[in-house]
């Protein structure tokens, strides 16, 4: 169990910067998600607080302690990869005794076989034990490595996308299995994926990283309802939250090349000191309802059925919005329809910087 | 379209204009190869197979007569055949063992990212490229006692090399070791180079000290083509005639292949010297079977 601070931390790769200028703060027994895109400095951040990369610049601590000088085997983390990493020609048993075995730390037998036991029977591979890791199901390897990371008791885990090459069924069910673990061992998570979803179902704590840096860190309801710049409001949600470019006139939002209005919620602080000025404004597609007295009309562009809710694209004039309706909801391509959103779901940024008008205070 | 690029042939080539049709070019290109095996390897050794049961000599033009095993018979009860097969085995052994111990340690030096490894490993691979018999005259000017160039680094004075019956065959041994250890080395490299770098990424994670990652990753991923790298010295070093012929002729360093060509081509007894080369070619083919059952475990493991 740890508490993880990275400090400035910037890592270049040749003339490639990987990560420039990174503070993270992971508290004790959380699940923090780190998610971005491919390329964004996830891994590269895990990597680092692993101890596999030395940062070019700045400061990792563990529990408050400068670990800049410790290996790998030293920091006493668990690390579990996108590519189960499990070692070859070796049995389920024997792959889970091996951080047990090593020389630096070597346990009594009884307490390896409890210990291997007991991994193995929280995720459900006592079956497995004696069977080669090259039999094994996708699934099952993945299990075996994050058992290989559970039966050490380590300080920190560290998982690198261990889902993502599950198919979708496998990923739900782990990915609770993975939360339902972490609360019952009560450790520290530091959890890296480029998918959303997982960043919001799992994570206590989730860090928006672009371009090797993080852009916002929060719960995941303060990310989704409360983006603190465009980036992070397109690329958290499926679909994404709706941006539309605008102005802000007498307390309604005016589309500027589209020219439709609806209102907002009046009166809020920001809301005035943005009078007049270019905005966009970001709505969520759940937050777009259709009514037949509704203020704006638009047409039907795209009908996507998800069964449980259909995904509208409507457009008016050039510029289309998502919205999601129930499935029941009976609509065909290019009918006209009346739309109106949530004016306190709104969330209006700035159109220069991107920036949430909220956050800039 | 791929395939019928492949098995037809196209029509306004050059060749279907002069009649060819790709049977045609396919046995032009086949039937000589076929005959020159069955000419030279083939019909030699059904031929010579027939020798063996015989007390044929090539010297002479008295007719051979027909003696059944017992070349075999004889061959077997000969302490000297005995004895030479010893040498070969204490030969393939040392050879086998040292190409092994110095080519997987040279490939694991150059696993890592070195300046010019490229160059490095090229360099690495020459000896293996000369001839036998050039590499056989070289080394017998290295190891001469009293001008050659090991003598002299080492300072070991008039240390004789070549000329003492106990150090020869070690001599000998430590040429074919120079001479393909490389060979080795290429092998092993193309197996370290495919282990995974998360395995040892894991390993690192895992606490797994260096011997034990060596031991429980890297060897049991490199140890197949280790095995291929055995066989193949195996079979050759068995073989090995030139480097010891030209390299020395102690009795301590006749090999069977050397007491072969001794018993064929000095005492012409055409015959017994068939008799001996089967011998020789079950027990090659004998321990590759043992070996590729071997290898077949360890890749199922």
């Amino acid at each position: 169990m740890a508490h993880i601070q990275l400090k400035n931390i910037s890592k270049t790769f040749g003339n490639h910067t990987a990560l420039s200028g990174l503070d993270l703060d992971i508290a004790d027994g959380e699940f923090f998600v780190l998610l971005g895109e491919t390329g964004a400095g996830k891994t590269t951040t895990l990597r680092l607080v692993a101890g596999l990369e030395k940062p070019t610049q700045g400061r990792v601590f563990i529990d408050g302690v400068d670990v800049a000088d410790w290996g790998a085997a030293e920091r006493d983390v668990a690390l579990v990869l996108q590519q189960y990493s499990l070692y070859p020609r070796y049995t389920v048993r024997e792959n889970l005794e091996f951080p047990l075995k090593s020389k630096l730390r070597r346990l009594p037998d009884a307490e390896i076989k409890d210990r291997v036991a007991r991994a193995a029977k929280t995720l459900r591979i006592e079956h497995l034990l004696d069977r080669k890791t090259d039999r094994l199901s996708g699934g099952e390897m993945q299990r075996v490595s994050i058992g290989r990371a559970i039966v050490r008791k380590p300080r920190v885990f560290l998982m690198d996308e261990p889902l993502s090459a599950l198919d979708a069924k496998l990923r739900e069910a782990l990915r609770t299995e993975l939360k339902n673990l972490q609360i019952q061992l009560g450790a520290t998570f530091l959890f890296v994926t480029h998918d959303q979803i997982e960043a919001m179902s799992m994570g206590d704590k989730v860090g928006v990283l672009n371009h090797g840096r993080i852009v916002q860190s929060g719960t995941p309801h303060e990310i989704y309802s409360n983006p603190r710049d465009t980036y992070v409001a397109s690329f958290v949600g499926s679909p994404p939250m709706n941006l539309i470019d605008g102005k802000l006139v007498g307390g309604r939002a005016v589309m500027a090349p589209t020219a439709f209005e609806l209102p907002l919620a009046g009166g809020t602080k920001a809301g005035v000191a943005a009078e007049g000025r270019p905005l966009v404004f970001g709505i969520r597609p759940e937050d777009v309802h259709l009514e037949s007295g509704a203020p704006v009309e638009a047409r039907v562009h795209d009908v996507e059925n998800h069964g449980v809710e259909k995904i509208l694209t409507l457009r008016v004039g050039d510029a289309t919005l998502r919205a999601t309706v129930p499935a029941r909801t009976d609509v065909a391509i290019e009918q006209a329809v009346r739309f109106a959103w949530n004016p306190d779901k709104v969330v209006l940024f700035d159109k220069g910087s991107g920036i949430n008008l909220r956050h800039a205070g | 379209m791929a395939t019928s690029m492949i098995t037809t042939l196209d029509q306004s080539s050059r060749a279907a204009a002069r009649g060819f049709s790709d049977i045609s070019i396919r046995n032009l290109f086949i039937i000589p190869t076929i005959l020159f095996l069955i000419v030279f390897n083939i019909f030699p050794l059904i031929y010579s197979l027939g020798y063996s049961f015989t007390d044929f000599r090539a010297s002479t033009n008295a007719p051979a007569n027909f003696v059944g095993l017992k070349n075999y018979r004889d061959l077997l009860n000969d302490p000297y055949v005995w004895s030479n097969f010893a040498i070969t085995a204490k030969y393939v052994i040392i050879s086998v063992a040292g190409q092994l111990f110095v080519g997987f340690g040279v490939a694991m030096l150059l696993n890592r990212d070195i300046p010019l490894k490229g160059l490095l490993t090229t360099l690495l691979l020459l000896p293996m490229m000369l001839s036998m018999a050039v590499v056989g005259l070289f080394w017998k000017l290295l190891y001469d006692p009293s001008f050659g160039i090991i003598n002299y680094a080492l300072g070991l004075g008039t240390f004789e090399w070549l000329a003492d019956p106990k150090m020869a065959l070690y001599a000998v041994a430590l040429t074919d070791i120079w001479m393909w250890s490389p060979f080795v080395m290429l092998l092993s490299l193309a197996g370290l180079s495919a282990v995974p770098k998360h395995l040892y990424e894991a390993a690192a994670i895992d606490r797994a000290g260096p011997f034990y990652t060596f031991f429980r990753i890297t060897l049991p991923l490199v140890a197949p083509i280790l095995m291929i790298a055995v066989i193949f010295r195996t079979m050759e070093a068995f073989k090995t005639f030139d480097l010891a012929y030209i390299l020395t002729s102690q009795p301590t360093t006749e090999l069977i292949s050397i007491r072969l060509y001794k018993m064929a081509f000095q005492e012409w007894q055409t015959g017994r010297s068939c008799a001996l080369a089967y011998i020789v070619l079950i027990m090659v083919l004998a321990i590759t079977n043992i070996y590729v059952k071997y290898l077949n475990k360890v890749k199922e493991r």
